[in-house]
């Protein structure tokens, strides 16, 4: 019984961290310039399937893949801002919604052309025998999952938090012209962030794929849970977002574990919807705060 | 016509309005004045329906109308004008009239949709109506622009044909005249008196202009810091101290502020 | 109705008419049904987006709806196919309003995840307890109508196009309406329409509901043409490719969506060669649209011949 809770859980614990980063990437982008930036997910893809090309079909050694992924991921957040976010004048919401979705699609028309419609693995980053708690058994690479995200998580929150980038940012969205008399070089920050987001999504792809593998198509899922996992939390609250994305990864693993695989999909869709109506400034922020955002 | 009773509201922890109570007579020009931060928008916003206010009741023309949504007090015949205009701005000004009839037709989805005989009738007398307001308020030589192309005293003048074309007995104006200059206010202050005048309609004026306050208004009520301090005609309130001080201060700092400067 | 949408509409029922004589291979009136289909459920969306200003991203969750209540009541509960096909749009209808109410207070982008999230839950739901699952079901039906069946390809073609010319009508003569007008209205200020006695809540229901019914035909069209459905073709895939229909052609103009839908359905059959390279044009279609033809086919069209007209008058 509790070999097999415990089995749910840290599955739900692995996928939920996905999730996690994939929503603190929706959290800079939105922080510094208040977009939801649909195409987060399919960072999350190029972290894996750019892994496996450098460490398997190149055969770099591991930091190598580690540091060019991560370089060509933020290479990609870095071409989509300049080519599609800056050059836009004034966009209307539904234009930002509409541009992002369309990258999106651009950068899986790419991956599907380079890497088809197959799944990808590579190795996991330690080599060695599954650990067992309780029964349990918890493979070495959901560790590095998980402590990856938590690195993730203090990195960025010390980034934020105490550095002067990471506060110029933070005010760029609250009130750009501001920001800007204050001489903060606003759309610089606005690259900044889409670089750091596409990073963070890199890097859960990057730890996530030894164990449930990397296809092309994975994004758009990844994103929608991802950006249930922000909501949840509070658009904008990394705290929020981690807890967010480990409530709906553990959830999503006991209903497949539980009750039925096929509606394992289902559960952040409900929750998403069920937060979007009821509680749409998430379940620990506060509506004041909402109507301070420009969209 | 509208009587005002007690009305309280807070936001958080900023008490915005304190047993507010005052009268609208029917056919009267009431404004309601007060220094910035008084109270004013707030409770034409309660009035309309906008807000829900904590304590306090609203009656219009013998029905208590707080409870009800906007769109409900809007069809009993309240209309009003917004302090940052609020016209369809993608719509032509002729457009913008005719949305206003809205509430005053009948024509659905289904009926609409499938051009039925009685619709196209209906269709007529809207067009029909809508170009007698406009001319009424000398828009119709603007008639086929947007509305967003229009220069602000424009805007507003034609914010106001909007509100006529529901057929109010009451319609509220939220600073009509900012941002007007001379002359756009002098007409301004005339469509104001010729609504009254000619159409009957009960007026209650948010403003700030001082000089039309007092030259088209029947009776003024004072607001400050969320309460009433003052109601009656204009030239009483002229010479009201408490108002005086509202506005500009004690007077040992008037004295100070010669002094300083003389 | 207004001159130009007249003229359009004579010149349409006119293509329509001739299409077939001039063209008549198979190949061509399958890809102009599926043009006819698809434009079907742009126009809805379309009004919901261009007019009424609200996002919808889940149009495919409709489109299902309509396919699969259609085809379940004609094989299964043996109902004719109008009826089933009128039920299908009664329940895309109640599906709506179970979005819509909810969704009130919603926009921008919650709207837009809200509605993709509801799609992709329909979808699920077809997965997992639509007949035959993830594999689908076969033998619906062909469109059937007092006992006179539909066979052919050039029938279905006249179907469907003679289908589209109606809501096409009817839609048209819907925005140059009051409700029309409210619509817009809607979309540019909720809070003067409040003030005016508009019922913007009501007025948002109906308008969603408008857009599920229209996908809820075209779904059911679809499903007694193709007489096989799985749930894969009522995917997110669909509701972007309904929405690029409706961006690439121009939000504001339903004829723009008739012109988008058969744009981006002709479109891969010339993909066919690059197989692999679709998903990137499509992408690349879509941001390129969006970037530099903000407004759209139409739109852009009806400047160009403005423009042109302005010369010839100055030029007398």
């Amino acid at each position: 019984m509790l070999t097999v809770f415990l089995q749910f859980l840290f599955s739900g614990l692995t996928v939920g961290a996905v999730y996690a980063l994939v929503g603190i990437g929706f959290n800079i982008t939105y922080n510094a310039t208040s977009i939801i930036n649909l195409a987060q997910g399919e960072f999350v893809v190029i972290g894996g399937l750019m892994m496996w090309f450098f460490s398997e079909s190149l055969k770099l050694p591991f930091f190598v893949s580690v540091v060019l992924t991560i370089i060509t991921a933020g290479l990609v957040g870095l071409l989509m801002e300049r080519l599609t976010i800056k050059p836009l004048k004034n966009p209307d919401l539904l234009l930002m919604i509409m541009i992002t979705i369309a990258v999106s699609i651009v950068l899986r028309g790419v991956l599907m052309f380079f890497f088809k419609k197959d799944p990808y693995v590579y190795p996991a980053f330690t080599e060695g025998e599954p650990l067992s708690i309780y029964g349990a058994i918890i493979q070495q690479q959901t560790l590095w999952v998980i402590g990856i995200t938590g690195f993730c998580i203090i990195a960025l929150f010390f980034f934020f938090k105490k550095t002067i980038i990471g506060k110029a940012m933070l005010a760029c969205a609250v009130n750009p012209t501001a920001a800007q008399l204050v001489g903060i070089n606003v759309s610089r920050m606005v690259m900044v962030s889409f670089i750091l987001s596409a990073i963070v999504g890199a890097i859960g792809g990057m730890a996530i794929t030894p164990i449930s593998l990397m296809e092309y198509d994975k994004g758009p899922m990844l994103a929608v849970k991802g950006f249930c996992a922000a909501i949840m939390g509070g658009l904008g609250s990394n705290r929020g977002a981690v807890l967010g994305g480990f409530i709906i990864g553990i959830l999503e693993s006991m209903t497949a574990g539980y009750i039925h695989s096929g509606l394992k999909d289902a559960v952040a869709l409900v929750i998403l919807l069920l937060i979007l109506f009821f509680k749409p400034a998430g379940l620990f922020v506060s509506k004041a705060m909402l109507q301070l955002r420009k969209y | 016509m509208l009587s005002v009773k007690e009305i309280g509201k807070s936001f958080g922890g900023l008490t915005a309005l304190r047993a507010v109570s005052f009268d609208v007579r029917q056919g009267d020009i009431k404004a309601l004045i007060g220094p910035n931060g008084a109270g004013k928008t707030t409770l034409l916003n309660i009035i309309s329906g906008i807000h829900k206010p904590d304590n306090g009741e609203v009656v219009f023309m013998g029905e208590k109308i707080v409870h009800l949504t906007p769109s409900r007090i809007a069809r009993k015949g309240i209309s009003r004008t917004f302090q940052h205009v609020e016209l369809f701005g993608n719509m032509t000004v002729l457009e913008n009239i005719m949305v206003g009839r809205y509430a005053k037709t009948k024509a659905g989805f289904f009926s609409s949709g499938f051009k039925l005989a009685s619709i196209m009738k209906e269709e007529e007398k809207i067009l029909q109506k809508s170009g007698e307001i406009l001319g009424y308020i000398n828009l119709g030589h603007r008639k086929d622009e947007l509305a967003s192309n229009l220069p602000i005293g424009e805007q507003r003048v034609l914010e106001i044909g909007r509100a006529l074309a529901t057929e109010p007995h009451l319609i509220l104006l939220d600073e009509p005249a900012a941002g007007l200059n001379i002359k756009e206010t002098r007409d301004l202050g005339e469509i104001i008196r010729k609504i009254r005048e000619e159409l009957t309609i009960t007026i209650v004026l948010v403003e700030h202009d001082m000089e039309l306050v007092m030259r088209i208004s029947d009776s003024i009520t004072v607001l400050n810091f969320g309460e009433v301090i003052a109601d009656g005609a204009p030239l009483e309130i002229q010479k009201n101290r408490e108002v005086i001080i509202a506005y500009l201060g004690e007077e040992e700092e008037i004295q100070k502020g010669y002094n300083a400067h003389p | 109705m207004k001159k130009g949408d007249a003229s359009a509409f004579l010149l349409l029922l006119f293509l329509i008419a001739v299409l077939p004589i001039f063209s008549g291979s198979a190949y061509t009136l399958t890809v102009g049904i599926f043009s006819g289909i698809n434009a079907l459920v742009a126009i809805g969306l379309c009004i919901l987006m261009g007019y009424a200003g609200q996002v919808s991203l889940g149009q495919a969750g409709f489109y299902g709806i309509g396919a699969y209540v259609s085809s379940v009541l004609s094989v299964h509960a043996g109902f004719p196919i109008v009826v089933s096909m009128l039920c299908a749009m009664a329940v895309a209808a109640f599906a709506a309003v179970i979005l819509a109410i909810p969704a009130l207070r919603l926009k921008g982008h919650y709207l837009a995840v809200a509605t993709l999230g509801f799609g992709e839950i329909i979808n699920i739901i077809l997965n997992e307890w639509g007949p035959g699952g993830p594999s689908g079901f076969g033998d619906i039906p062909h469109f059937n109508l007092f006992g006179y069946t539909i066979h052919s390809t050039t029938g279905y073609f006249y179907l469907v196009w003679g289908l589209v010319a109606v809501v096409l009508f009817f839609s048209i003569n819907l925005i140059y309406s009051r409700t029309g007008r409210a619509l817009r209205a809607v979309h540019d200020s909720e809070i003067a329409c409040n003030a005016m006695g508009l019922d913007v809540a009501a007025l948002k229901i109906k308008v969603f509901i408008l857009s599920a019914v229209y996908a809820a035909l075209a779904g059911s069209l679809y499903a007694h043409y193709v007489t096989f459905i799985s749930p894969s073709s009522f995917s997110l895939f669909y509701s972007i490719l309904v929405l690029m229909m409706v961006i690439v052609g121009g939000i504001t103009n339903v004829w723009g969506a008739i012109i988008g839908a058969v744009v981006i359905t002709v479109l891969p059959e010339l993909l066919r060669r690059f197989e692999e390279l679709d998903v990137l044009v499509y992408g690349l279609i879509l941001t390129v649209s969006l970037m530099f033809f903000r407004k759209g086919l139409v739109p852009i069209l009806i400047e160009k011949i403005k423009k042109l007209r302005g010369f010839a008058v100055v030029k007398r």
